[in-house]
């Protein structure tokens, strides 16, 4: 803006004193990453020699090579299993915060507040503080080591009923409903036509902020699944990792390196694409 | 509220010998009903969920620190389960290791979450300051380490400490300095760090978010009064997004209490540190070693510990906020 001249002249020393505190801070959120990215193409003896930041031996196809095809390509069944429990879990668990949202938003009756009360008590339970009590019920139910052990807890998010109830009621307008209403339309027809299209963007963000959960979880899985084939990518790449140096079967550290950064690569590329819809939840959760 | 719509009680047949204008008047008043049938239904879904696999899990670990399997004498019978009253949290809390771990995660909380926020409060207030230039890039570099699945960070982290592979303790050994991040005393330091990398950019995503919501006039009205740009983000925006603050702090100290994943991949390289590091490390291992009752009980403890220092710190701040 124009309304400052008089000291718009002054910053010019702090200006460069804020871009080099920035840059400080970005080498040390970004070196890090960049480790990781120069480590998976080197060769496991490349690893221990030479400049950590700097590139040796290509070897990226070979080790990528060798993170696939290890162990009859488990890896494969890992990343389908992430897929399989963060598409399946997120998936259910939009759904249904879509409706309770709504629900809570658009309807009165008895009983509301304390619903919402418990939802919002609930959104500050964490996951991990959870997943020992789950995995002590699952034992009495016989679920444990199946794939519902970590779908079903999957499927609940009540942060994402938060963040449903906060869009339904901003942005689904009273008139829209009461127009279907006299129009006849019934109320679950009226909710999948319209409430659910007007709320769309915003569950694209409840459904992200869940993926990436499920996604990233891994003291639930690592509780509940000793089976290998049933084990999202999280709980098998850190396995590889505890198996590094022991005996016959160790894995070589060039594939847990490896291993670990392509993990987060469709996590990245959900994160870069996605910018927008993440900065709206983050808002959100900041608004109460 | 007391007053019971006549409605309520009215015959709902349309086809009965009331005048048109009572049926109208049913009719609407019936509307109300079936809709909040219709919201249950809405709800029903998640409340289902909610009770079984949040309810009924936190019921059920209580109920399972109260008791303890008791094995015969000469262990050939199954154990039986018995009433233990609250001799497994006698147990748990009278464990020097559990007691340890419990202070461990009160100590990283105690420095970790105060030094994080500060720096996400900084690097934000930076951000916000309307010369500041590349304002997207360094928004971007700053949550990169979120995007990240904190396994992938950890596992990243445990090499960037891992004596002999470590560039740090190379780069400082170039110094002449010896430097062994996962020595015991160092253990603390280097899941603090951990934490920082993983979570500032989070942190300082939701403050810098808060921060464009405090008017611009404002400040601009402070400049004009001669206001510096320390004083305004001191004096006029820092206590505007006071709310923003206190979220996450409550958050953090949440977060440091469930402390785990950093912990026990970090143990993978560093074989020195305790397999009970934290709680939840602890109750994970009493997990493994089939005593469901030990586990139970330290979650319990657990979960009171969070509850009562995120809401101790919410009461405190409440309190000053009323003296301001």
């Amino acid at each position: 803006m124009n309304t400052t001249p008089t000291r718009a002249a002054r910053p010019g020393a702090s200006r460069w004193l804020v871009l080099g505190v920035l840059l400080v801070a970005s080498v040390y959120f970004l070196a890090p990453v960049w480790w990781l990215l120069v480590a998976s193409t080197k060769t496991s003896a490349g690893l221990f020699t030479g400049n950590g930041f700097w590139f040796g031996d290509f070897a990226l196809f070979d080790n990528l090579t060798q993170v696939f095809t290890r162990q009859d390509g488990v890896y494969w069944e890992w990343l389908g299993n992430s897929a399989l429990y963060a598409l399946g879990g997120a998936g259910v668990s939009t759904l249904i915060s879509a409706m309770a949202g709504y629900a809570l938003a658009k309807y009165r009756f008895r009983g509301r507040e304390l619903t919402f009360n418990g939802v919002l008590a609930a959104v500050l339970v964490p996951q991990p503080l959870l997943a020992v009590p789950l995995y002590l019920m699952f034992s009495e139910l016989h679920l444990v080591n199946t794939y519902w052990a970590v779908l079903l807890p999957s499927m609940v998010s009540p942060f994402g009923v938060y963040l449903a109830r906060i869009y339904a009621a901003a942005s689904v307008p009273d008139e829209l409903i009461e127009a279907g209403r006299i129009d006849g339309a019934g109320e679950l027809r009226i909710f999948a036509t319209i409430a659910l299209r007007v709320m769309s963007p915003a569950l694209v963000t409840v459904f992200l902020f869940q993926f990436v959960a499920i996604w990233t979880n891994y003291l639930l899985p690592v509780l509940m699944l000793a089976d290998d084939h049933l084990q999202p990518v999280t709980v098998g790449v850190v396995g590889w990792q505890a198996q590094r140096a022991l005996g016959p079967g160790a894995v070589p550290l060039n594939v847990v390196v490896t291993a670990a950064m392509v993990s987060a690569v469709p996590l990245v590329v959900l994160f870069l694409s996605l910018q927008r819809f993440w900065r709206a939840g983050l808002t959100a959760g900041s608004v109460k | 509220m007391t007053t019971a719509p006549a409605g309520r009680t009215a015959p709902r047949d349309p086809g009965g010998p009331g005048a048109a204008r009572t049926a109208t008047r049913t009719a609407a008043a019936a509307r109300p009903r079936s809709r909040a049938r219709t919201a249950l239904l809405f709800l029903a879904p998640f409340l289902l969920l909610f009770t079984g696999l949040y309810l009924a899990p936190i019921g059920y670990t209580v109920y399972q620190s109260l008791f303890r399997l008791r094995r015969s004498g000469l262990g050939l019978s199954a154990p039986t389960e018995v009433f233990a009253g609250l001799g497994n949290y006698a147990t748990a809390l009278g464990d020097p290791e559990f007691r340890g771990s419990l202070l461990r995660v009160l100590l990283i909380g105690l420095v970790q979450v105060p030094l994080m926020l500060l720096l996400a409060l900084v690097l934000a207030l930076l951000l916000d300051a309307k010369s500041t230039m590349f304002k997207r890039f360094f928004r971007l570099a700053f949550f990169l380490p979120y995007a990240l699945p904190g396994v992938v960070g950890a596992i990243m982290w445990s090499y960037l400490v891992a004596p002999g592979l470590s560039p740090i303790t190379a780069a400082a050994e170039h110094l002449g300095l010896h430097l062994n991040l996962t020595s015991d005393g160092m253990l603390g330091a280097t899941i603090g760090n951990m934490l920082t990398w993983g979570w500032t950019g989070y942190n300082m995503l939701i403050i810098h978010s808060a921060l464009q919501s405090v008017p611009a006039e404002l400040s601009e009205a402070a400049v004009m009064d001669g206001c510096s740009a320390f004083g305004i983000a001191w004096r006029i925006k820092v206590p505007m997004i006071r709310p923003a603050l206190v979220l996450t702090t409550v958050f953090s100290i949440i977060g440091t209490a469930q402390l785990y994943n950093e912990p026990a991949i970090l143990h993978n390289v560093a074989p020195n540190l305790s397999s009970g590091y934290t709680p939840v490390y602890a109750a994970y291992n009493a997990v493994d070693a089939n005593n469901f009752n030990l586990a139970a009980t330290e979650s319990v403890v657990l979960a009171l510990l969070a509850l009562v220092l995120s809401f101790g710190f919410l009461k405190l701040v409440q309190r000053r906020g009323d003296a301001l």
